[in-house]
């Protein structure tokens, strides 16, 4: 028992709990499969053109680029993240309620640094939602949830609108968001479809029960 | 020996840290009745829910949880090393800096400048305050109370301490700077995970527990039943805690192998949780009748039962097939709330109960507000994390039939409302143990301030 004394020495205490075993999982399971995902190829993820819908926002793919970050920095000060998370599980039925199962390359870009995965789905998930519904359900759907779903509990999120007008008009921040929200899953594979064509939608595998 | 421990520092950290808790669950409940439509707010920019639940998380994090500890930490650590903290005047600097960090955090979260990293939404600007105020933190106690007493073995409580001491600044600087500035996507989502667990499992663990091994002596008047268990549980804790991270992001894009490893290290949370809970039990069987009169021992009890089923689930619900169904869902907010409320919120309440007659030199104001914050909490959090918990196992099992998305948000609503009663439960809790410690600090003061004019009056005469 004598040797044991040592554990409870300061030395020990601060170098092999304090330092080593936090800077070991820290390494092993930090850093390196970090640098594993920081490797992969995402050219598919690339901004080419703005999207059919936003042209008339959008004179050039800059300013489109422009717009996305901005619709991203709003998506997280109002913490959309934490009610809709932004990946696709490969279980749990999940690619057939939302589309592909997320894959490690797609998020190497960017946009999504910082990553907005989330961990919580009060609300669906948004990693596929590029081209599933309009600008204009959007749009609808920002001012005042409850018109296009009538049991939702997302809060409305007027102040992008300017209220002057009638019907209000999004400001720039609200089209934004837009931007960024129809953008996201534009590069996967289900849905690289004429934007907003729903007959052009991949059927979705059948469910696993 | 007197002026081993500044009281008046100990007090600033105490009392801010129960204007937080008022705060900070006002808050929760705000956010949880946007769930039932009846949010108070709506239309009010820099009130909308997802900000106020960003306060809410953050005000838990660091403005309760983290004033609490750092007054149970200077007043613990110089009483079992027998040595002061290095400086009285750098701990108030720190007070006041890390206090007004904390209030700017909420004003620029709810203005719009939040940070996307859960419970790290400190906005990005304040990142690098914090951090240092951390450090002169971890100096102040390090330098001051454990390096100088280096030379003989430590008890239990300044191990978890020291080591939390350590990790906090390591852990806060990974997390807010990587994979903000570092990593993009799933390399970020790694770290951030590893940053998500070690917030609660490397700062508020071991400092909780550590506080815990210090109570139980002192509160039972015997030893705590076995030492070899506590040393078991420290270096279980040292050695699976920092490997548990990716748990919390399973079946994501992260490297499989990295999700296989973290599953296997929270299987090791088990034997962590066993030795500390045997231990807190084994000692406080010694005496039961102690444990019912005394309110402190009371609330330690009831945090180590929420602390073994948190645990349990823990170990349990990080399994691949039991995550299918329970990630995304309520049952992991149920069971964040086990923890922070129920474990480690309860404990605190052990150490103020303990800590505010010494500070004030009167007892408790009232004995039944005492019972009614200890009820209504224990209910309030019993009550709230059996309808979550059953909130998330509609909602994952729903998910997974395919209905349409609005139909689980529609079946959810009355674990909702229980949710938010629950919430009220606590809330009123709140209240008993605000008016209680306000009253006993007013008195503690009028007679400090008799005592004062008395000792004037005997002078002239």
């Amino acid at each position: 028992m004598k040797g044991l004394k040592s554990l409870e020495r300061f030395s020990t205490l601060f170098l092999v709990a304090g330092l080593i075993c936090f800077l070991i999982a820290f390494g092993l399971l930090g850093v390196w499969p970090a640098l594993m995902t920081d490797k992969l190829d995402n050219s598919a993820g690339e901004i080419k053109e703005v999207p059919r819908d936003f042209k008339i926002y959008y004179q050039s793919v800059d300013e489109y680029k422009k717009a996305l970050f901005l619709g991203k920095q709003i998506y997280i000060k109002e913490a959309c993240w934490h009610c809709h998370s932004q990946y696709i599980r490969p279980v749990g039925n999940e690619s057939p309620r939302y589309g592909l199962v997320s894959t490690a390359g797609e998020y190497q870009n960017e946009l999504n640094k910082p990553h907005l995965f989330g961990t919580r789905r009060v609300g669906p998930d948004l990693i596929r939602e590029a081209g599933k519904r309009t600008n204009d359900w959007h749009f609808a759907h920002l001012y005042n949830p409850k018109s296009t779903e009538p049991m939702s509990v997302m809060p409305s999120y007027t102040w992008y609108f300017d209220k002057s007008t009638n019907p209000p008009k999004p400001t720039p921040e609200g089209v934004a968001l837009v931007a960024y929200l129809q953008s996201l899953g534009a590069w996967a594979a289900d849905v690289k479809r004429t934007q907003f064509d729903t007959n052009q939608i991949t059927m979705p595998p059948e469910p696993d029960f | 020996m007197k002026n081993l421990v500044s009281y008046p520092l100990i007090k600033a950290h105490l009392l801010i840290s129960i204007l937080y808790i008022m705060i900070v669950v006002l808050a929760g409940l705000a956010y949880s009745l946007q769930f039932i439509d009846l949010f108070p707010f709506p239309h009010i920019e820099f009130l909308s829910p997802g900000r106020i639940r960003m306060v809410h998380t953050q005000g838990v994090a660091y403005a309760w949880i983290a004033n609490i500890f750092f007054a149970l930490i200077m007043y613990i650590v110089p009483k079992l090393t027998e040595k002061r903290i290095f400086s009285e005047k750098l701990g108030w600097f720190i007070f006041y800096i890390y206090n007004f960090l904390v209030l700017a955090t909420v004003v620029m979260i709810l203005g719009g400048y939040a940070q996307a990293l859960e419970w790290g939404e400190t906005p990005k600007l304040l990142d690098p305050f914090i951090s240092v105020i951390v450090v002169l933190f971890v100096l102040n106690i390090v330098a001051g109370s454990i390096w100088p007493a280096r030379s003989k073995p430590f008890y239990v409580s300044v191990w978890y301490i020291l080591a939390a001491l350590i990790w906090t600044p390591l852990v806060y600087v990974m997390g807010n700077f990587l994979p903000e500035y570092v990593f993009e996507g799933t390399g970020g989502a790694t770290i951030t995970s590893m940053y998500i667990h070690d917030l609660v499992g490397l700062f508020v663990t071991p400092v909780g527990i550590g506080m815990v091994y210090y109570l139980l002596p002192v509160l039972m008047r015997r030893p705590l039943y076995s030492h070899s268990l506590s040393l078991i549980g420290f270096w279980g804790l040292a050695f699976f805690y920092p490997m548990n991270s990716a748990h919390h992001f399973l079946w994501s894009p992260i490297p499989m192998w990295t999700q296989y490893a973290s599953i296997v290290a929270s299987v090791g949370v088990h034997v962590v949780v066993y030795t500390v809970v045997f231990n807190i039990f084994a000692t406080l069987a010694a005496d039961w009748k102690r444990v019912i009169d005394d309110i402190s021992l009371r609330f330690i009890f009831v945090g180590a039962l929420c602390y073994l089923v948190t645990c349990i689930q823990c170990a349990i619900h990080t399994t691949l097939s039991v995550q299918e169904i329970i990630h995304f869902t309520d049952w992991v907010v149920g069971h964040a709330h086990l923890v922070l409320f129920g474990t480690f919120s309860f404990w605190a309440f052990a150490f103020i109960y303990f800590i505010l007659p010494k500070l004030t030199g009167v007892k408790i104001f009232s004995e039944s507000l005492k019972e009614w914050h200890f009820w209504l909490s224990t209910l309030g959090i019993v009550i709230m994390d059996i309808g979550l918990m059953c909130a998330g196992l509609v909602q994952g099992h729903m998910w997974k039939s395919l209905v349409p998305f609005i139909d689980t948000v529609v079946a959810s609503k009355p674990y909702w409302w229980v949710r938010t009663l629950s919430g009220v439960a606590i809330l009123v809790g709140e209240i008993c143990f605000l008016i209680n410690i306000v009253m006993t600090c007013l008195s503690g003061w009028e007679k400090s301030r008799g005592k004062n004019e008395g000792s004037q009056e005997s002078r002239a005469f």
